[in-house]
């Protein structure tokens, strides 16, 4: 059992199976470092704050902690009073800036030691943390003005230096959203870099509080919408964990399907404009047909391409119509080609080579000091993989193997993703050849809405469907935190229930957040040239980034 | 077309035709500035891309420089903290100058009604077209940008455009 000399509480389990332990602030520290060099916890996936106005100790920081030998994952919270303040965990995980900043950010709860406490996702105007309870989800402030550009050791810019200022975005045609670069010019080296983001904060977890759980579903489509069906597939998951539900075999099946499909589209924008930004425009063209064919198929499932919201809690929206897994198989061999062409077009080439062989490289401890998962960790050299980790829905049933990377450097990343893409075609298939019969759905009249035609044929129907609406979807109370194979790397859910008919907080571990926020020192020190070239393989997306 | 070639021929004197023959040129050369900041900035680059492709319309040669570019294709949600980004942008561009706003998040805040999200890219810009949809489709976009091109072939006034000031929240001139 773990450290009784670093604290007298224990770590209780829950009824779903989850392990958490709550600590004083004074505590946390050493707690984290004992948890970290004799546990083997080594991954800090995520920090984020909670309110409950009406405790003495007003907010709560939570953190979850992943240990990647044993496979085991822990809950830390900490309640913290208004105007008290929680050490930071930056001296054992880098990683930590991000999450406590936006914690700071969103409740203002305070952390001890940080080294640039201010705002991260709202502007630098905004007044007031919006996801206190007591802050209305439509107020909203206009900024006057962008910040000049500014870093993070606070010094500005001296126009006497021979160092040149350069801003990259948040309108930039490379960085692909809206992500802003600073950097500071030595010659062709960058001297000093910082990045600003928020500029699509879409205040998701706020709406989430604030909608009834089915109707978070398509917020989560626009979180990483390069591929919707993950988001979804993650979020479902976390409902019903909470719910104590297991969707239909079939509804599993399906699943699966969409996020390897998505997995692979996501693979594909991701080199595809990659691609372009080092002057292979022709590589962009070639993948983005391919795309159009998987977006086809999404088309026939739910008639729209990008934002599908096609799971429910509970299993699936609808059946897929006729011919539609022969189409899905169609479709799997026409990617497979185009990936061997695309293949013999880039990766050989000798050019791309130059660009990205030994560029960019990362070890793995490193990686993991600033919370990276997915594709990058894995071009490190660590199959760490949740599906093979965590198994869920049959993917341990599968046969398909996890690529690696030798040196982690962008070279290996695209590798990575390109056998990622081949791994997945080859788990499409094996599901489409015996997807099971029965229903798409569970049939629970609490959580799902019955079929149109009772709701039409039969006063039961109806008055189910009409419960359902006006009553909502209500779990127990209580809390989990469901982590799912992004195609950029964990994607957790975090979700604390009340017992009421919507989230009373859901909060999402993007991948790229972990993964973005090691940009600047990343880029620091390297060619301007590069900073292109390492975004690109980053994927980051801002829709999740910022939420 | 509007536009009739043989009558010109002979004459050159008649300024409504000038202005007819420049609104086709005008039509029918759109350089877009795409502007795509979320999910829709996506499904843009399938307007752009091989299966819908927009150079159709003569608006392919996007301009990722506002000083070259006529069309701002605002295509994703505008966050509170985006604004004045995108109102220096709009400044930047050269008359005459033209906004299409893609999406429901640019057209109204969409289903962001949210703290940090701007209610819609027409309080602070003069829209020209307005394309519906959550995305909207490409094929609604190229609708959109055929709106567009009708009404600068037919040399419509743009009230809302000569009526624009700039948004006093934002500092500046
Ligand atoms: S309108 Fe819909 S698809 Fe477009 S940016 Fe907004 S949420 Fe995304």
């Amino acid at each position: 059992m773990i450290m009784s000399n670093t604290t007298n509480s224990e770590i209780k389990t829950s009824s779903l199976g989850e392990r958490s332990i709550e600590l004083n602030p004074s505590e946390l520290f050493e707690f984290c470092k004992n948890l970290k060099e004799s546990e083997g916890y080594d991954f800090l996936m995520d920090i984020c704050g909670v309110d409950y106005p009406d405790r003495e100790k007003r907010f709560e920081s939570v953190y979850h902690f992943y240990n990647s030998k044993n496979k085991n994952r822990l809950r830390v919270k900490v309640p913290v009073g208004e105007g008290e303040s929680v050490p930071t965990l930056i001296p054992l995980w880098k990683g930590a800036n991000w999450f406590e900043r936006e914690a700071f950010d969103m409740f203002g709860i305070h952390y001890e030691g940080h080294p640039y406490l201010k705002r991260l996702l709202t502007h630098h105007e905004f007044q007031g943390h919006p996801l206190r309870k007591d802050y209305d989800a439509d107020q909203q402030q206009h900024l006057s003005q962008s910040l000049p550009i500014h870093f993070q050791d606070e010094k500005p810019h001296d126009p006497d230096s021979n160092l040149v200022p350069l801003n990259l975005g948040p309108s930039h045609p490379a960085t692909h959203g809206t992500l802003r670069v600073m950097c500071e010019l030595d010659g062709e080296k960058i001297a000093r870099a910082n990045v600003e983001i928020g500029y699509l904060h879409r205040c998701f977890e706020k709406m989430a509080e604030t909608h009834p759980y089915n109707q978070v579903i398509p917020y989560t489509d626009r979180l990483n919408y390069c591929s919707a069906p993950l988001n979804n597939v993650a979020y479902c998951r976390t409902v019903e964990k909470l719910l104590k539900v297991e969707v239909p075999p079939k509804a599993q099946a399906l699943r699966v399907v969409l996020c390897e499909f998505s997995r692979v589209i996501d693979h594909i924008v991701c080199m595809g404009a990659g691609a372009v930004d080092l002057g292979a425009l022709t590589g962009f063209f070639h993948l983005f047909t391919y795309r159009e064919m998987v977006y086809g198929l999404f088309e026939k499932l739910c008639g729209a391409r990008l934002t599908v919201a096609l799971t429910r809690v509970g299993g699936m929206a609808q059946d897929p119509p006729e011919g539609w897994y022969k189409d899905a198989l169609d479709v799997c061999k026409k990617i497979e080609k185009g990936i061997s062409e695309f293949e013999t077009l880039l990766i050989g080439s000798k050019i791309f080579m130059e660009r990205t062989c030994d560029v960019g490289k990362i070890t793995t401890e490193e990686a993991i000091q600033w919370g990276y998962t997915g594709p990058l960790l894995r071009s490190t050299g660590l199959a760490q993989d949740v599906r093979k980790d965590e198994p869920y829905y049959g993917y341990d049933q599968l046969d398909f193997s996890i690529p690696v990377g030798s040196i982690g450097d962008l070279y290996d990343r695209y590798l990575v993703r390109i056998e990622e893409m081949k791994q997945s075609l080859k788990i499409i298939r094996q599901v489409l050849k015996n997807i099971p019969e029965g229903d798409y759905t569970i049939r629970d009249k609490d959580i799902v809405l019955p079929e149109k035609k009772d709701v039409y044929g039969n006063i039961e129907g109806l008055m189910n469907h009409f419960m359902l609406v006006i009553h909502g979807l209500r779990p127990d109370p209580g809390e989990v935190y469901v982590p799912t194979e992004g195609a950029n790397g964990e994607l957790g859910f975090y979700l604390v229930s009340d017992g009421s008919g919507h989230p009373y907080r859901l909060k999402v571990r993007p991948p790229c957040f972990a993964i973005y926020q090691s940009f600047p020192s990343q880029i620091q020190g390297g060619l301007v040239a590069d900073v292109i070239s390492i975004l690109g393989t980053m994927n980051v997306i801002a829709g999740e980034l910022d939420r | 077309m509007g536009l009739d070639t043989e009558d010109l021929s002979k004459s050159f004197a008649l300024p409504t035709r000038m202005e007819t023959f420049m609104a086709w040129g005008r039509k029918n050369s759109l350089w877009p500035m795409p502007y795509g900041t979320a999910c829709c900035g996506i499904e843009l680059m399938s307007v752009m891309g091989p299966k819908y492709d927009l150079a159709r319309f003569g608006a392919e040669v996007v301009r990722f420089s506002p000083r070259q570019a006529d069309l701002l294709l605002v295509a994703g949600t505008i966050t509170e903290k985006m604004a004045p980004v995108i109102v220096q942008i709009y400044e930047q561009m050269l008359e005459p100058k033209y906004v299409l706003s893609m999406g429901a998040c640019a057209s109204s805040g969409g289903f962001y009604r949210a703290y940090h999200v701007l209610q819609g890219v027409d309080k602070i810009l003069p829209v020209d077209v307005y394309v519906p949809g959550c995305p909207p489709t490409p094929e609604a976009v190229l609708d959109g940008v055929m709106a567009l091109q009708k009404m600068i072939e037919d040399v419509r006034p743009r009230p809302w455009k000569e009526r624009w000031t700039r948004p006093s929240f934002l500092a500046g001139e």
